[in-house]
């Protein structure tokens, strides 16, 4: 089943296009005198995953939400598959894009919630189809098959007549992975997405996103407190702290070796909680 | 003539209207505010002979409107023995119509109250009075005063219809001043700026100065 | 002194229940204008310009806090003050839709923000157009804690007709005004009507109340 809009391939990395799939250039975000990113500069890769952890207050989930274009970024561009995101092109320069260039640009990135937040008053089937027939303007019955095969995929096809109100936390979050992926966006933002569940049923989002970085060549960035799922399925690991990439890693390396000090102290201090 | 010379002509009426009015509005404030809070805690009351009554005091005033008990209270009472002078008709039908509203709000906002603050004044063995007292009513005070303040407003307005039993308020003098002078815009819009600045001017800025002082007391800010 | 007249009270029914129907239909009236204007005035608080969005604040504040009857007088005398004639009926119908379209004003303001702030972000990361996230995904759970509002205002309308009669509409209390006058008893007249009035009104609370449980449910705010 195709969930990528390219590139099919099973390893990451293989068909590397020219430019990274998203890039930060330079880019600074600031609520009134406080700085949330400075200056921050990042680039991931097509078909890689990447982790993002730190402290609350380093920025982290702002990075997701800007990509997201959830919030306004104050300076810097950000780039997403070699076109501007944030900015449009007019005219030989760069200015900030208008409504419906976002718009347009929108459907390339997906994004799951910390609180799922699927419309309540629609069956989970309904949510997955919902974007898919009026925003990419499938017919309903593409809509329903694709989001039937998603809906299969997380495992909850079963469920698909049901509200919301009638899953717990897990299903939900699992209901809304496969609402974004029927987009078939080229990259996926998971921002704490299984803070808000019960230990019990951590489990079975982390069985999702571990298919879909396994199986598929999805773009993803996530920002997440589960260390050890962090480390085990992604290609880089990227510290925040005060609004900048402390240090970046592969897994291994920067849960075993960290170099800097924030870095020791952060990881010490969450593997000391258990 | 102008708006300035009509105001300048009848401008004094006008104000004669707004102390009419302000005095209904605080003796039936005063009665609403008795009646609300005895009957909101009646309707609490696991004694059915207690909260039936005041269950039904609250749907009656609550399910017909304020102008038929007004008139009810003027004009059929008196047939059943008792004659209630027009002013006092007047504020009592409204504190007793407000009344019952407002029990519905001390009843809805004793129950909000955290049921672990009555576990907990339970297991520290206070008596249903202190307890009610010192710890219950101070955190249902401070939930009640938005809707009272909506109340307040509610009884304001409803003092205008004690003009319709012949009460000189505000309304009655605007009606009066129309009826002379047929200058309606003038004569009814200055009451309703009237109405306007007592309701946005004194009473809203007087509930929103007490929500602040309750809430420092009861440690919410 | 107290001599309660059966007969006279089978005497007057039939034309107390006329003036009822007249009631319930200046009732539906002014509830259907106040339905749709209370929606241009929320959306007029919602514009792009700020200076706008003030000035339509302070006149809905204007309206709700001032007394109904007063604005009732207002429309029906000032039209004439300037030419234009309106019947008793019209004017209490746009007295009552624009006092009440006020009240449901800030009923529908409350229904909105009462929406997450997450349904608003979701919609946006799956790129739905805004009309569409209005209609589909923000309006349809604005509804159900509107229901118990809007249930509610039109009870009260149907309880605040009586004003209308102060400028010889031929509603429910006016009648019964006319009945007191015409034979110099008003004990069964006015209590007759406050029994319709109680008749009315009580069950339609309840069936309000009925149903907001039954749309909060459809909705999927409670099980």
């Amino acid at each position: 089943m195709k969930i990528a809009e390219n590139n099919p391939s099973k390893t990451p990395h293989q068909n590397r296009s020219e430019s990274p799939m998203v890039r930060f250039e330079n880019v600074s975000k600031r609520y009134g005198d406080l700085t949330v990113l400075d200056k921050l500069n990042l680039e991931v890769e097509e078909g890689e995953t990447v982790s993002i952890i730190g402290p609350s207050g380093s920025g982290k989930t702002t990075v997701l939400r800007m990509l997201m274009t959830l919030e306004e970024i104050d300076e810097g561009v950000i780039y997403v598959d070699g076109s501007p995101l944030t900015h449009m092109v007019q005219g030989g320069q760069l200015v900030r894009a208008d409504k419906r260039y976002l718009r347009e640009m929108r459907k390339n990135i997906g994004m799951c919630f910390q609180q799922f937040n699927l419309f309540p008053h629609m069956t989970a089937l309904q949510n997955c189809m919902e974007a898919p027939v009026h925003v990419l303007g499938l017919s309903k019955n593409e809509a329903q098959q694709r989001s039937e095969d998603l809906l299969e995929m997380v495992g909850m096809l079963d469920k698909r007549d049901e509200l919301p109100i009638r899953l717990s936390g897990g299903q939900q979050q699992r209901v809304a992975i496969a609402r974004a992926l029927a987009m078939r966006p080229k990259v996926m933002l998971f921002d704490e997405v299984t803070s808000a569940l019960d230990p019990e049923v951590i489990g079975e989002v982390t069985k999702v996103i571990r298919q879909l970085v396994s199986k598929h060549n999805l773009t993803m960035l996530m920002v997440t407190h589960q260390m050890g799922f962090a480390r085990e399925i992604s290609d880089r690991v990227c510290f925040f702290y005060n609004g900048r990439i402390e240090e970046q890693a592969a897994p291994d390396k920067l849960f075993e070796q960290p170099q800097k000090e924030p870095t020791q102290r952060f990881l010490n201090a969450v593997f000391e909680a258990g | 003539m102008g708006y300035l010379e009509f105001l300048q002509s009848y401008g004094p009426q006008f104000v004669d209207g707004a102390a009419i009015t302000v005095a209904q509005m605080v003796l039936a404030t005063a009665l609403a505010i008795s009646i609300a809070l005895s009957a909101g805690m009646m309707l609490l009351s696991p004694n059915k002979f207690v909260s039936r009554p005041a269950r039904v005091y609250v749907e009656l005033l609550r399910g017909t409107s304020l102008l038929v008990q007004l008139y009810w209270i003027f004009f059929v009472l008196p047939l059943l023995g008792i004659t209630l002078d027009k002013f006092f008709a007047g504020f009592i039908a409204v504190g007793m119509n407000l009344g019952a509203y407002g029990a519905e709000v001390v009843r809805g906002a004793i129950l909000s109250v955290p049921k672990e603050q009555w576990e907990a004044a339970v297991a520290l063995n206070m008596s249903p009075r202190t307890r009610m007292a010192r710890i219950i009513l101070p955190q249902a005070f401070l939930i009640m005063l938005p809707p009272c303040g909506n109340l307040l407003i509610e009884l304001l307005k409803g003092t205008a219809l004690v003009a319709l039993i012949s009460v000189t308020d505000l309304m009655f003098v605007a009606k009066q001043i129309n009826g002379s002078t047929y200058l309606s815009a003038q004569a009814f819009g200055t009451a309703l700026i009237l109405y306007y600045i007592l309701a946005r001017f004194a009473i809203t800025p007087t509930m929103r100065y007490l929500e602040r002082v309750m809430a420092r007391r009861v440690g919410r800010i | 002194m107290f001599d309660w007249r059966w007969n006279f009270v089978l005497e007057i029914l039939p034309r107390l229940l006329l003036a009822t129907g007249y009631t319930l239909v200046a009732a539906g009236i002014g509830y259907l204008i106040a339905v749709f204007l209370g929606l241009i005035f929320l959306l007029a608080q919602r514009t792009p310009y700020w200076a706008v969005n003030k000035l339509v604040r302070e006149w809905v504040e204007f309206i709700r806090s001032t007394p109904l009857v007063l604005q009732i007088f207002f429309i029906f005398f000032v039209g004439p003050q300037f030419g234009i004639r309106l019947s008793p009926w019209t004017s209490g119908m746009i007295a009552i839709g624009l006092h009440y379209a006020s009240y449901l004003s800030e009923v529908y303001r409350g229904g909105l923000d009462s929406v997450p702030k997450g349904q608003w972000e979701a919609a946006l990361a799956l790129d739905l157009s805004i009309p569409r996230t209005y209609f589909r995904i923000i309006i349809p759970q604005a509804l159900p804690p509107s229901i118990a509002g809007m249930g509610n205002y039109l009870v009260g309308i149907f309880k605040d007709t009586p004003m209308l009669s102060v400028i010889g509409v031929t509603e429910l209390m006016h009648t019964a005004n006319a009945i007191g006058a015409e034979n110099y008893r008003f004990l069964e007249p006015y209590t007759m009507v406050g029994v319709i009035f109680l008749l009315i009104s009580l069950p339609a609370a309840a069936m309000v109340k009925v149903l907001d449980g039954r749309v909060r449910t459809k909705a999927g705010v409670q099980k």
